[in-house]
């Protein structure tokens, strides 16, 4: 029986969008606009979409980096019980930032320069209660392994590292403090071909080892396909369509998903498909179009698209749950 | 190249270098390639294998630091052949060249635009430069570029400063200043990088159409072999400053014969293949470049090492198109044929 890790209820994170010489609230952004979603544990669950549309937001407020504006995140621990976090006090939070960690996108702005890997790296480690230098040399020195790293790495600074090496450093950081859940923000975006394999490789492993949950939250549909089992693809702060990984490349159900996974080159030539290239830019966050939110660039939108807004329904394809929120889906939904 | 009028330019045995602190960085070592009219070359590579550099030195954009050492850049203009690495870089006849006859689009469309000058007067200064237009003409030839590129209310768009583009935007109008002298070639470095995937798909529409329309030759610099896969009618791997295996996309995609082609291809997951697919990373990391291995530079990291990579080898000829420059290839394509 799967096991939930989180459950997000109606998650939204509004950013005020400030003007004139008072700063007067005149807007707000609304980077992430209500999402539902459940983690199980032990998966990994893709989130993809185009820059912009809120993933880095969402990943972020489940570990309160910023603060949701409105809704509910549950973590259920391994003896089923359930904690609220968005209503705990700051310091309440500290035993669940343990368990929920995350991997920053960019190696190269994520260690503070002017410190050694250890000096970095131990803070969190003495925060929660490992007193003698002995024991946290000994933890990160056996994690460093465990990444394809020297122990003795961890007395350089960051500058002596490749972006490669950096990013695994970046995922001991994540690791050290045991975590259930994982949130991989572009993890392996900023690395090149060769060297995000290397990286892809070793998540797998370590999930395997630890036990671990990863979000993995990524523009690189490729990715998500080979790495996750689930994936949601997210739109202007909603989830648009949510589904097990190999049904949304057989199976895909919304018009947005399809025009993604066409428009992404595949490095095969006997899989060249016809591009959907949908017109114009994402709109703007602040002001999003009435509706649909993705009715201005659907090529299938027709009337009802501009008026009611589609929510997430559930159907099923390939025997497997398939959530998508669109008005011309012809499956029958299952309650 | 003489007597083959399809070649819009030939470069033979390039090498550039850069002198920093006394030491040296063969960032390009000995580049040979033709870009035929109406195709698109892609040169493919890591970060550092010297692929922007090939750019660069093909517009003379070079920093100071650095300098052609050897070879040749043929262009051709009209019937006329001029060797680009003759020219003075900053002399009249280059600056004729660049922005007019061979134009490039840049990497990051936010830095290459001047954020305190409209986006108009940017087009329009190639024209100004370029052609007998007076700036009633110019004005209108800007418009219908933006149009071109699918800028909405381009009459009014003509006149709004970069940051009121949005990114996709600002690469077309990138593209609609590359374009406006109808260049003869037009050289892409990285050009959708930047970008999300389904502007990437609109970016690639419009040089599609441009390659088709006004016969321009492309020089589309990429990391990501699905762009190869998609844009190619040649193909060119870098690795360290050599190209290691170049060919036609058939050539190089269906029948990689150099392992560093292969393990590119296999490092990367492939839409489609679901989740049982095999990825393989590239052992170890690209060398220093100023500690480079003696002989083949992928000899350190690839599986099928001997001794004899200890020398670098020489181009070898496979058929009339496809060119791979590895000691054990024949080996190498028996396994995986």
């Amino acid at each position: 029986m799967k096991k939930e890790i989180l459950k997000l209820r109606g998650v939204k994170v509004h950013f005020p969008v400030q003007a004139g010489v008072f700063n007067r609230v005149v807007g707000h952004v609304l980077a992430v606009d209500g999402v539902d979603l459940d983690i199980f544990r032990g998966e990994v669950l893709g989130l993809a979409g185009e820059s912009g549309c809120g993933k880095t937001t969402l990943g972020k407020a489940i570990l309160r980096l910023v603060e949701p504006t409105d809704g509910e995140v549950k973590y259920i621990s391994q003896d089923d019980d359930e904690t609220e976090l968005t209503s705990l006090e700051k310091k309440d939070m500290d035993p669940f930032r343990k368990k929920l960690q995350i991997v920053f996108q960019d190696p190269h702005s994520s260690l503070n320069p002017s410190f050694t890997i250890f000096g970095s790296l131990q803070d969190p480690l003495k925060k929660f209660g490992i007193k003698s230098k002995e024991e946290r040399r000994k933890i990160i020195g056996d994690l460093l392994e465990a990444v394809n790293m020297r122990r003795e790495y961890m007395d350089r600074y960051p500058h002596e590292f490749s972006g490669g090496q950096r990013q695994r450093i970046g995922i001991v950081r994540a690791l050290c403090l045991e975590p259930e859940l994982i949130v991989c923000d572009e993890a392996v975006s900023a690395l090149d071909v060769s060297i995000q394999a290397q990286v892809l490789k070793l998540l797998m492993q370590l999930k395997k080892e630890k036990n671990l949950t990863y979000l993995f939250i990524t523009h690189d549909l490729s990715v998500t396909e080979y790495l996750c089992d689930r994936i949601a693809v997210m739109y202007l702060g909603r989830i648009v369509e949510l589904c097990a990984s190999e049904d949304l490349y057989n199976n895909t159900l919304h018009p947005y998903s399809e025009a993604l996974i066409s428009a992404i080159p595949v490095a095969d030539l006997d899989k060249q498909t016809k591009r959907i290239v949908l017109e114009g830019d994402v709109p703007s966050p602040v002001n999003p179009p009435k509706g649909c939110p993705f009715h201005p660039r659907c090529p299938k939108a027709t009337d009802i698209c501009k008026t009611e807004v589609p929510t997430l329904k559930k159907y099923s394809t390939n025997g497997n749950e398939h959530y998508a929120s669109c008005h011309l889906i012809d499956l029958p939904e299952i309650s | 190249m003489e007597d083959k009028n399809n070649i819009a330019l030939s470069v033979r045995d390039l090498k550039t270098f850069f002198y920093t602190n006394n030491r040296c960085n063969k960032a390009v070592n000995g580049v040979s390639f033709d870009v035929e009219k109406g195709k698109t070359l892609c040169i493919v590579g890591e970060s550092g294998c010297g692929k922007s550099v090939t750019a660069a030195t093909i517009m003379q954009l070079l920093p100071t630091l650095s300098r052609i050492e050897e070879g040749e850049i043929k262009f051709r203009k009209d019937d006329k052949i001029i060797n680009i690495e003759k020219l003075e870089k900053n002399g009249k006849e280059m600056r004729e060249i660049r922005g007019s006859d061979i134009a490039m689009i840049f990497q990051d469309p936010m830095t290459a635009l001047n954020p305190v000058y409209t986006v108009g007067f940017q087009i329009s200064e190639n024209l100004k430069y370029h052609t007998n237009l007076n700036k009633k003409e110019i004005r209108e030839k800007c418009i219908s570029l933006l149009n071109d590129m699918g800028i909405p209310l381009p009459e009014k768009r003509v006149d709004e400063y970069p940051h009121s583009y949005s990114g996709g935007m600002r690469q077309r109008a990138m593209i609609a200043m590359a374009m406006a002298c109808n260049p003869k070639i037009l050289i892409a470095d990285e050009p959708t990088t930047a970008l999300d995937v389904t502007i990437q798909a609109q970016i690639f529409e419009l040089m599609d159409k441009l390659k088709k329309e006004n016969d321009t030759a492309i020089i589309l610099i990429t990391h990501d072999m699905g762009v190869v896969a998609e844009l190619a009618d040649n193909v060119a791997v870098m690795y360290m400053g050599n190209i290691v295996e170049a060919g036609t996309a058939d050539d190089v995609l269906r029948r990689p014969t150099h392992p560093y082609t292969k393990a590119l291809l296999e490092s990367v997951p492939v839409l489609g293949r679901g989740k049982n697919q095999d990825i393989n990373p590239i052992k170890g990391s690209t060398p220093d470049p100023y500690n480079r291995p003696k002989g083949c530079q992928f000899a350190p990291r690839c599986n099928w090492q001997t001794e004899s990579c200890d020398v670098m080898p020489e181009i070898t000829q496979i058929n009339e198109t496809h060119q791979v420059r590895c000691h054990k290839y024949e080996q190498f394509f028996e396994k995986y044929k």
